[in-house]
């Protein structure tokens, strides 16, 4: 793996959430969420359906515009852009490279048309690999990776069950080794035993290829699992944060507590 | 033996002239006029100005006789002939408010100043075929004078309580995109979009409104007017500086009244949708603020995701001249491509047949 | 308003003066960028769109009254709608035609590309009815026009890839996408890609028109022009194998004719004229 990431000035942060909000139309999707992410972190957005943490998610790799606020990432020439300041192409460019985004509906962000194969390879077809040999060698590497049975490089992720799409999801994600990986309810709609053996999964490449991560989840599990630190929201808004052992350990806000205790004991 | 084909010539002027010699039918039978079309097929002829984007009653009647009642082929005929017209500018925007109404109906309301007058419509008629209409009809109908009365537009009515969206005020220099001197490009602003619905294909435009009102991509409309009549139209000419009649022409023009909307900073108020037509196009100029409605979704912050919605695939398809040249462009021959995809598949049939034996041992 | 009023009289070539200059603008603009799709504002022919209204515009547009015309479609001469076209410009333009592919200076094709290499001085325009390669992999011009300005191609070559693991093969047989001067994916229009390498370096200047779609490309004179493969997987320019039933030409594109009901075939060059001048150059008929 490529340790290109890890030459950079690791003590500056990825990216920087400053006063982030957004509304729509006299709905509020989320406001004044501000915190930062340094390299090879995992932050925790938890929070029940409408707390705003899709918005938030959306905001950060500038899929949205924020009303109010701004995001701040820092390049791998180690200059801190504000998002908004980003032409459409250089913005299109990093999230190509430089991120990742992992939707809770496979379906959204792979290619159900085409094989599984192809869907590992494109983002290396993309940035100019032209061996058809080798591409596939790396998609193979890529399935064994992420636990996918190799004799199913080309067929179709329609025929793949929910773990097995959310598994290539995260293969074609990671591909090109990124730095960032958003990640919208990785585990939500599968089964609970898929669930633990995705979580692994999860842990373990983030741990590996040293991924900073923002994973947006309304499992605590979840965020106990993978997450170093955690960012409560509740209405739009963040109720506390902190790391994410103290904050489950000795929830302050009474919201918080209310998650905490509602998850049931082993 | 084969002998290289050398007739295709001959055989374009032998077509050319059946086709003159079907088209003239039984020569028993008197010869249409264009005049008879014009005055007796008045609703074709305005369908094929408007979608010809000509204003020419007599060419229409004419390009429909050439055309042997194809409208569409007649449409293509009046473009074609459009598109070798000098262009001498732009008249004056018309003011459909000094309308001289001949219908003149609104949904959302019992009655308006002016009154509910319904014109010569189909609307209420029962569908019955009669015979009678083949032979003349003899019947008079009650003389009317052309509406005096006051006829204030129900947008405006509206406008006064400030409860419909304002119609965006003119500025005074900005310039008017013209689709037909730049080429459609997307995101493409809402006076391309109304030039090119203008233009559309009615009976693409009425799915597409149909389809919304079904759900796909529901935006709560009422009629609330459709007006039908004759307006004047004016021009500025640049020598003269002050505005000079040119004539005055038929449209209908359609305004729907939408599903209100607001925001956190703008007051709610209902929405919009416009549709314009040359002659008496009802239905043309109904689907048209349909659709116009719904391509403002994005615009006006509703996800856009229903077929009507979707600027790109609703402007590209709409125009039934582009749509009929490349769907008939099929009858063209296309032998040569044919031969090299002949070529791909029998080579991979081969390989197909020589793995045959192994296919049947893993059997 | 009367029709007698309105009698257009036409231009030369049809049509007017301000149309050529916008057309040729758009051309020039269009070998300034190898490849790159040039918008431009076509006009309703006297022909249906899709039946050639972009290579007319084009032709009209660069056409001059010392000009030879040829125009093929399928490679021929006598097709009807290249027969059509070519009476169209006899009638407004007046011009010279010739089924030579030597003699004309203005080629106007459907479908192929002549087999004689081509010289300096001559224009070939190339009738293209999806200029947009990536179109049918996806459909909205919007992300097609961000994926040709940031070299975004890696979908061209998902369908490349995708055809291997299906077929074994790349399973584009026409329209072969090829790369211009190292920058922008182009579709040849849909010639076979047995004709792909004669775009490449070829003398004469290469023109596109697609009126339907409202874009103008070119490939000036001597430029690169690279079909898209695989370093494993390279392109390979298929040929049907025979020879011609009429002139023995072992090298051309062939068309295959059916002569019974009864699986009775026959091989002809596509390209009539070349075919007619090598049986001009053979001695005494060779009886069938």
């Amino acid at each position: 793996m490529s340790e290109s990431h890890m030459s950079d000035d690791d003590d500056e942060p990825l990216l920087i959430a400053e006063g982030l909000g957004k509304w729509y139309g006299r709905q509020l999707g989320c406001r004044d969420v501000s915190f930062s992410l340094y390299a090879g972190e995992v932050i925790a957005v938890v929070g029940e359906s409408g707390s705003g943490k899709s918005t938030l998610l959306q905001l950060l790799c500038g899929e949205i515009e924020p009303s109010c606020g701004r995001v701040l990432y820092r390049t791998r020439d180690g200059a801190t852009r504000d998002l908004a300041t980003l032409a459409e192409a250089e913005r299109r460019f990093l999230a190509r490279t430089d991120w990742g985004y992992v939707h809770q509906d496979a379906a959204r962000g792979l290619r159900m048309g085409v094989s599984a194969g192809a869907n590992v390879g494109e983002r290396l077809m993309a940035v100019g690999a032209r061996h058809y040999g080798r591409i596939r060698e790396q998609a193979v590497s890529w399935l064994d990776r992420v636990e996918i049975d190799r004799e199913r490089i080309d067929d179709s992720p329609r025929t793949y069950s929910g773990g097995m799409r959310q598994r290539l999801q995260i293969a074609r994600n990671l591909v090109t080794q990124p730095r960032l990986i958003l990640m919208d309810e990785p585990t939500g709609g599968l089964d609970v035993s898929v669930q633990a053996r995705l979580l692994d999964l999860l842990r373990r490449l983030v741990a590996d290829l040293k991924l900073s991560a923002v994973v947006v989840t309304h499992d605590l599990a979840v965020a106990r699992l993978l997450s170093h630190r955690i960012v409560v929201m509740k209405g739009g808004s963040v109720i506390e944060s902190g790391l994410t052992d103290q904050v489950l350990d000795d929830p302050r806000e009474p919201y918080t507590q209310l998650l905490v205790a509602s998850i049931l004991p082993p | 033996m084969y002998v290289a084909a050398k007739g295709g010539e001959r055989a374009i002027e032998n077509a050319h002239r059946l086709l003159a010699h079907e088209r003239r039918g039984d020569p028993a039978v008197p010869e249409l006029t264009a005049e008879q079309i014009d005055g007796q097929l008045a609703l074709a002829v305005d369908r094929v100005m408007n979608e010809g984007s000509l204003y020419d009653r007599e060419l229409a009647a004419l390009a429909i006789k050439q055309a042997r009642g194809d409208l569409i082929e007649a449409i293509f005929l009046v473009r074609a002939f459009r598109a070798t017209l000098p262009r001498l500018g732009a008249t004056e925007p018309v003011d459909t408010a000094a309308m001289t109404v001949r219908r003149r109906i609104s949904a959302a309301f019992k009655d308006l100043p002016g009154g509910q007058v319904l014109g010569p419509t189909f609307d209420y008629t029962h569908r019955l075929l009669d015979t009678q209409t083949a032979e003349s009809s003899a019947a008079e109908p009650a003389r009317a004078a052309p509406e005096a009365a006051r006829m204030p537009r129900v947008t405006d009515l509206l406008a006064h309580d400030d409860l419909i969206e304002p119609s965006p005020a003119p500025e005074p220099n900005a310039a008017v995109g013209d689709l037909t001197h730049d080429p459609l490009s997307f995101p493409a602003a809402r006076d391309v979009r109304l030039q090119n619905l203008a233009r559309g294909d009615e009976g693409f435009l009425l799915a597409l409104g149909y389809s919304t009102q079904r759900g796909y991509g529901r935006n709560h409309p009422f009629a609330g007017e459709i007006r039908f009549g004759e307006v004047e139209l004016e021009f500025v000419p640049p020598e003269l500086g002050f505005a000079v009649p040119l004539g005055r022409i038929a449209v209908t023009e359609c305004q729907m009244v939408n599903q209100f909307a607001g925001s956190a900073t703008a007051a709610p108020r209902f929405t919009r949708g416009y549709g314009v037509a040359f002659g008496q196009c009802e239905r043309k100029a109904m689907s048209m603020a349909l659709v116009d409605r719904a391509l403002r979704a994005r615009e006006l912050g509703e996800g856009a995701k229903a077929p009507a919605q979707d600027e790109e695939f609703v402007l590209s398809h709409s125009d039934n001249v582009q749509a009929t040249g490349f769907v008939e462009h099929l009858k063209l021959p296309h032998y040569v491509d044919f031969q090299a995809e002949l070529g791909l598949l029998r080579r991979l049939r081969a390989e197909f047949d020589a793995a045959a034996p192994t296919r049947e041992a893993a059997e | 308003m009367s029709a007698q009023g309105n009698i257009p009289v036409y231009n030369f070539a049809y049509l007017d003066e301000q149309t050529k200059r916008m057309i040729r603008r758009a051309v020039l603009k269009a070998v300034a960028i190898p490849g790159y799709q040039v918008p431009f504002a076509s006009r309703e022919m006297p022909m249906p769109y899709g039946w050639g209204t972009g290579g007319v515009q084009v032709t009209a547009a660069v056409l001059g009254p010392d000009d030879v015309l040829k125009v093929i479609d399928q490679g021929a001469d006598d097709t009807a709608n290249a027969v059509s076209i070519r009476k169209f410009f006899v009638r407004t333009a007046g011009v010279r035609t010739t089924t030579d592919t030597h003699a004309a200076t203005v080629i106007q094709t459907r479908h192929r590309i002549p087999e004689a290499p081509l010289a300096e001085h001559q224009i070939l325009v190339y009738q293209v009815p999806i200029p947009e390669p990536l179109r049918y992999l996806e459909p909205r011009e919007t992300e097609t026009r961000r994926m040709h300005a940031l070299a975004d191609y890696g979908l061209m070559h998902v369908k490349l890839y995708e055809d291997i693991a299906r077929h074994g093969h790349i399973a584009t047989t026409y329209a072969y996408p090829v790369k211009v001067e190292g920058r922008y994916v182009m579709d040849p229009s849909p010639t076979p890609k047995f004709d792909n390498p004669k775009m490449d370096h070829c003398a004469a200047l290469q023109l596109f028109g697609a009126g339907r779609e409202k874009r103008i490309y070119a490939i000036p004179p001597h430029t690169e022009v690279v079909s898209l493969d695989f370093e494993d997987h390279p392109f390979e320019r298929y040929r049907l194998d025979g020879t011609c039933a009429l002139c023995g030409s072992a090298e051309s594109f062939l068309d295959e004719v059916i002569t019974d009901d009864r699986g009775g075939r026959m091989f002809v060059c596509s390209d009539t004229d070349y075919c007619e001048g090598r049986r001009a150059e053979q001695p005494a008929a060779v009886a069938p």
